[in-house]
């Protein structure tokens, strides 16, 4: 694995410069997401009318792949119906297990970048952290 | 010696990798693993349980791998060294015999804030049994204890200090032999753990007046699942057994139990005899090639590394500045960067350092620091490990975006 593709400009952006990485007034729901092996913690705040993802954001501290994905990922849902962002959040699952089609991982835009994170065991839980904490979200109180 | 005259000891290190992370564990050399198949291929049956000439033999040479490793430590007599999986387990055992036959109601155990968790869980948890308050030792920012502060902090309830002779996180040698008079002065016992020093400098059990002094035999260039306690042996025999089963009793019946005397009081079931057997070999290995070898190779390539790293802008060395208080464990943080993206780009390069909070979670949140990335050196590695890591390091804020 060369880290040169891997923390590439995409990556290194996200992390640098996130767009979503503030705190949020009122949300919706609000879930903190921990990854004990890095250390990353974050708090994920959603905000969804009519069952569409109308804004999003999210808290906390943790390595650069864990802040970055989160960041990718909100990109991609905000705006979305919260249908659509579970199955978002399942072509990302099963790209990290490589059981993903190019049409599906195309669905993903810059959140495809990461599929590398396949061949990373150790930063799986990283790259999914925001995903999990969406898919728990929705799980306990929307869907 | 020479960098090609170690390198040819260690099988693994001939290959394009840059091992530094030795603190975690260490390489071995080819003699270990040899003595390891040597047990197994000329001594090998159930120690201490057959009257036959091979059980003898087996008993023969794990009593005599019990010597080598007190003379190692310089205990007074050979039934002092309890064989242990590892000082995780050392320490448990200290924690839980110590703990109940010394500890009551209303005690005190003092803890240093900079141990690892296996000198700090087992301690909370026997102190919680026995109705004891741990109470703990905090250190400066550069992992300073000093006497004062150690003073300080005992009370006339204290039964017992805990800290490690070398923090696996600093580097620093606390003042052992002087921490001791103070605590016995006090009534206080010392409980030391070894883990980090045994492979980086002599040390002598008598002299340090220690109570009880754990190690594992794999930092040591021994094989993984063999350590060892030292304990004082009118301590050790006041204690209960940690663990109960076979060959650790003298007679029992349904109403009755006697246990057997030291030290196979505390080596309950089958022990791990190739591996003590892998130990000794390891001793006699460490000896032959001497302290003050080992040393004079561990601080030139400490200087050589902090030397560098002091320069590069943007890494933090945790704890002391001068390269003789680290004894090849360097401890940093880069600005902005997480600790895991500092090890991935190291891991993609074959260099192998760590990343984390290395088992001491509560020095870290002492210091401030959420976690720290760690380089750790044996007298195996060379220069070239070092300008390996150094250039990598050089270019980690730029691969990750900054300037």
């Amino acid at each position: 694995m060369n880290n040169r593709t891997f923390y590439n400009e995409i990556l290194t952006e996200h992390n640098r410069y996130p767009a979503h990485k503030h705190s949020m007034e009122l949300p919706d729901f609000s879930l903190e997401g921990v990854n004990p092996s890095c250390g990353d913690d974050i708090v994920l705040n959603l905000k969804v009318e009519n069952g569409i993802i109308t804004d999003g954001s999210y808290e906390g501290s943790g390595c650069a792949i864990s802040q970055a994905s989160a960041d990718m990922m909100l990109d991609l849902v905000i705006g979305k119906d919260v249908k659509e962002a579970q199955e978002l959040a399942d072509i990302f699952m099963r790209m990290i297990k490589e059981t993903v089609t190019d049409e599906e991982l195309e669905r993903l835009e810059e959140a495809s970048s990461l599929q590398d994170i396949s061949h990373m065991p150790s930063r799986v839980k990283c790259a999914v952290l925001g995903w999990r904490t969406l898919n728990e979200i929705i799980d306990k109180n929307i869907s | 010696m020479t960098d090609i005259e170690v390198r040819k000891l260690f099988p693994l290190l001939n290959q394009d990798i840059a091992y530094l992370d030795s603190a975690a564990t260490a390489q071995k050399p080819q003699c270990v693993m040899d003595a390891v198949a040597e047990f197994y291929t000329r001594y090998n049956a159930n120690p201490m349980r057959g009257l036959y000439e091979l059980s003898l033999s087996a008993t023969d040479s794990y009593e005599q791998a019990r010597q080598k490793t007190a003379d190692f430590v310089h205990a007074k007599q050979s039934c002092e060294i309890i064989f242990t999986r590892n000082a995780t387990e050392s320490l448990n055992l200290v924690a839980s015999s110590f703990c109940e036959r010394f500890v009551s109601e209303g005690d005190e155990i003092l803890v240093a804030t900079s141990e690892h968790h296996s000198n700090f869980l087992p301690w909370k948890k026997y102190a919680k049994l026995h109705g004891a308050v741990v109470r703990y030792l905090d250190c400066t920012q550069e992992g300073l204890y000093t006497a004062e502060m150690l003073k300080n902090a005992l009370t006339p309830k204290t039964k017992i200090f805990t800290i490690a002779q070398i923090s696996n996180v600093f580097g620093r040698v606390n003042p052992i032999q002087e921490f001791a008079e103070i605590c016995h002065e006090m009534g206080t016992m010392i409980c030391v753990d070894g883990s980090q020093s045994v492979p980086h400098i002599a040390v002598n059990v008598q002299e340090l007046d220690v109570d009880f002094f754990a190690f594992s035999g794999h930092k040591l260039y021994a094989p993984m699942g063999i350590g060892a306690l030292y304990g004082k042996k009118n301590l050790l025999e006041e204690m209960p057994p940690f663990l109960q089963g076979g060959e650790m009793i003298d007679y029992v019946s349904k109403e009755k139990t006697i246990f057997a005397e030291l030290p196979q009081k505390f080596e309950a079931g089958t022990v791990s005899a190739g591996d003590a057997w892998g130990l000794k070999s390891a001793i006699e290995f460490v000896e032959s090639i001497g302290f003050d070898e080992i040393e004079r190779r561990e601080l030139h390539l400490t200087e050589y590394a902090m030397k560098q790293m002091q320069e590069i802008p943007h890494v933090n060395i945790v704890g002391d500045k001068l390269p003789e208080n680290h004894h090849g464990i360097l401890t940093f943080t880069i600005d902005e960067v997480h600790p895991h993206d500092i090890a991935e780009i190291f891991a993609s390069e074959n260099v192998c350092i760590r990343a984390g909070h290395h088992c001491a979670q509560p020095l870290h949140i002492l210091l401030g620091i959420p976690s720290t990335v760690r380089a750790s050196l044996a007298f195996y590695n060379t220069d070239e490990d070092i300008d390996r890591f150094i250039s990598v390091l050089k270019k980690i804020r730029s691969q990750m975006g900054y300037e």
